[in-house]
């Protein structure tokens, strides 16, 4: 076995094929942005408080709601979109996939995953728990068994995630989110008063 | 039918190979015959069912050299149409592979064209797609990792080079006529002309062009495409097909792009009595003055949701000649078989019956 010659995949052949530049980005995938994982890695770290966090914010916006119905929603998705990207895209290294799941994947971003997998990692993780298309860069879904461990809904990330809605991307999940949790509380309401009639 | 189009030994095996063609299909051979070529397309079930695409068929038996298995066309999801092509081919129908480059990477693309080919399939029609927006699935991912023109460069070095993009050689190279689309009648129309002299050098053989309601813009574009003497590179076929009335017309005009309707056709529409047959009449007379053009090579049918009268609209404008395509006949042991399960019936006889009737 010892003296059994390497073998040379087609992967090999393909990257010693292709032409010598002096700009080379060794190895990188195209969904790629950057080489430091360390607020992303910290946020995972963090994922109990930030769980905390995200429901005091998140009943915020919903009080909110009545201002972003005046302003209306349309009006208020381009500063909220900035303010989500650039806070999310430092803290989680967001994609702006516009249907955060965050809270199911224990404050690891799954979109930076170069499959993209919503529900749990591949079978190619390494044994170092590092990614198979990227190998420096820290399983996605690895952080996300992590974080999720320390998070009070521990469970969320065992429920299986629908397809993702591309026609979506780039847009506000907060918002979307918000508007979706007043209209149940409306209804809830509705039904409510409903009752004592 | 020239006895050239047909495997004598079995309809769904490809013809012998015949110098300059690349292909084994009858449909090069009828555009290389210099016959005027008649096309039409399938419209794809959502089904399982084998029997939905063989009845689907059926209905343009004897009248047309190809049919087009959509690839998900308008991007709403019907079956696939690689499924399509390797049904009819079996049955020794002439399909026309479509591929879109919306749904599938370069990888995907790569092997259906292999899988297909090795099916039988001998006509291949590049395209880019419409948008996952168009369809029923908006949510879908638009891959687009291919446009239509490097998709036919694509399909021509695995056919000319036998080896994929990757520079890997192919053992067996895929032998097809390969096809584009061209639409003469949408903005810019000055780089139409051009559009099409580089799909032509990317490797189109024949190109099948969108709805033709405008026959003056077609003629000058063909004028141009004859200046370039594009005509004599690529069989140009023009896509025409009947409208179902004024409503129809105006809906299709607003909300499918890149159809472009005159005026004076939904004019003629709303001013008939019944605008079903109006719309086939003027299926025909448009068919009658795009074969005068010269440089056009044939047409492609397209009567979404009313196949049952291409063969009609095919036989009153008289394209053919005279001409029959081919059509699928019983062969004669097939004929032998369901005799015998004829005169067998409904009682099923053991061996010893049958050898006992026989000496009897």
């Amino acid at each position: 076995m010892s003296d059994a010659k390497p073998v040379v995949t087609q992967a090999t052949l393909v990257k010693k094929a292709a032409p010598k530049t002096d700009f080379k980005p060794a190895g990188v995938s195209p969904s790629r942005r950057q080489r430091s994982y360390s607020v992303r890695l910290w946020s995972v770290r963090h994922s109990r408080f930030l769980e905390w966090f995200y429901a005091r914010f998140a009943n915020v916006f919903l009080m909110l709601h009545p201002v972003w119905k005046w302003l209306g929603y349309h009006r208020a998705e381009g500063p909220v979109t900035f303010l989500e990207r650039n806070v999310k895209g430092l803290m989680f290294d967001c994609r702006m996939c516009g249907q955060c799941v965050l809270s199911s994947t224990g404050m690891s971003c799954p979109m930076n995953c170069p499959k993209q997998l919503r529900n749990g990692p591949c079978g190619g993780v390494r044994a170092n728990g590092n990614c198979e298309v990227e190998p420096d860069m820290p399983c996605v879904w690895v952080q996300a068994w992590l974080g999720s461990q320390q998070m009070r809904g521990s469970d969320a990330i065992l429920k299986v995630q629908k397809p993702v809605d591309q026609s979506l991307r780039e847009t506000s999940s907060w918002l979307r989110v918000t508007a979706k949790a007043a209209a149940e509380r409306e209804a809830a309401q509705n039904a409510a008063s409903g009752d004592v009639k | 039918m020239s006895n050239t189009d047909v495997n004598p030994l079995d309809p769904s095996s490809p013809l012998d190979p015949l110098p300059g063609h690349s292909s084994l299909g009858r449909l090069e051979r009828v555009l290389r015959r210099g016959e005027f070529a008649v096309t039409t397309e399938l419209n794809p079930p959502d089904s399982a069912n084998p029997q939905d695409v063989y009845e689907r068929a059926a209905i343009f038996d004897g009248w047309v050299d190809g049919i087009n298995a959509v690839d998900a066309s308008g991007a709403n999801c019907h079956m696939s149409s690689v499924g399509i092509c390797a049904l009819l081919t079996r049955m020794g129908y002439a399909p026309i592979l479509q591929i879109a480059c919306r749904d599938k990477n370069r990888i995907a693309i790569q092997g259906d064209i292999l899988g297909a080919s090795a099916m039988g399939v001998q006509n291949i029609l590049c395209l880019t797609g419409d948008g996952v927006q168009a369809g029923d699935q908006p949510g879908a991912k638009p891959v687009f990792d291919l446009d239509s023109m490097s998709l036919l460069e694509t399909a021509r070095t695995m056919r000319d080079d036998a080896k994929f993009l990757s520079g890997r050689k192919l053992t067996h190279p895929p032998q097809v006529f390969l096809g584009a689309a061209i639409n003469p009648f949408a903005p810019p129309y000055d780089f139409r002309p051009h559009r099409l002299a580089k799909k032509i050098e990317a490797g189109a053989q024949f190109v099948q062009s969108q709805y033709c309601f405008d026959v003056p813009m077609l003629r000058e574009y063909m004028k141009k495409v004859r200046d370039m003497g594009l005509h004599e590179k690529c069989y140009i076929m023009v896509g025409v097909g009947p409208l179902a009335s004024a409503k129809t017309a105006r809906w299709i005009r607003s909300n499918v792009p890149g159809i472009h309707i005159p005026d004076e056709i939904i004019k003629r529409l709303e001013g008939a009595e019944n605008q079903k047959a109006e719309g086939k009449k003027l299926c025909i007379d448009i068919i009658n003055e795009v074969k005068e053009i010269e440089g056009v090579n044939g047409i492609h049918v397209m009567a979404y949701r009313q196949e049952e009268y291409v063969a009609e609209i095919v036989a009153d404008s008289g394209v053919l000649k005279g001409r029959k395509p081919w059509k699928r006949e019983a062969a004669p042991d097939t004929e032998m078989v369901a005799a015998r399960i004829e005169e067998i019936g409904d009682k099923p006889q053991t061996p010893q019956q049958i050898v006992e009737n026989v000496t009897n």
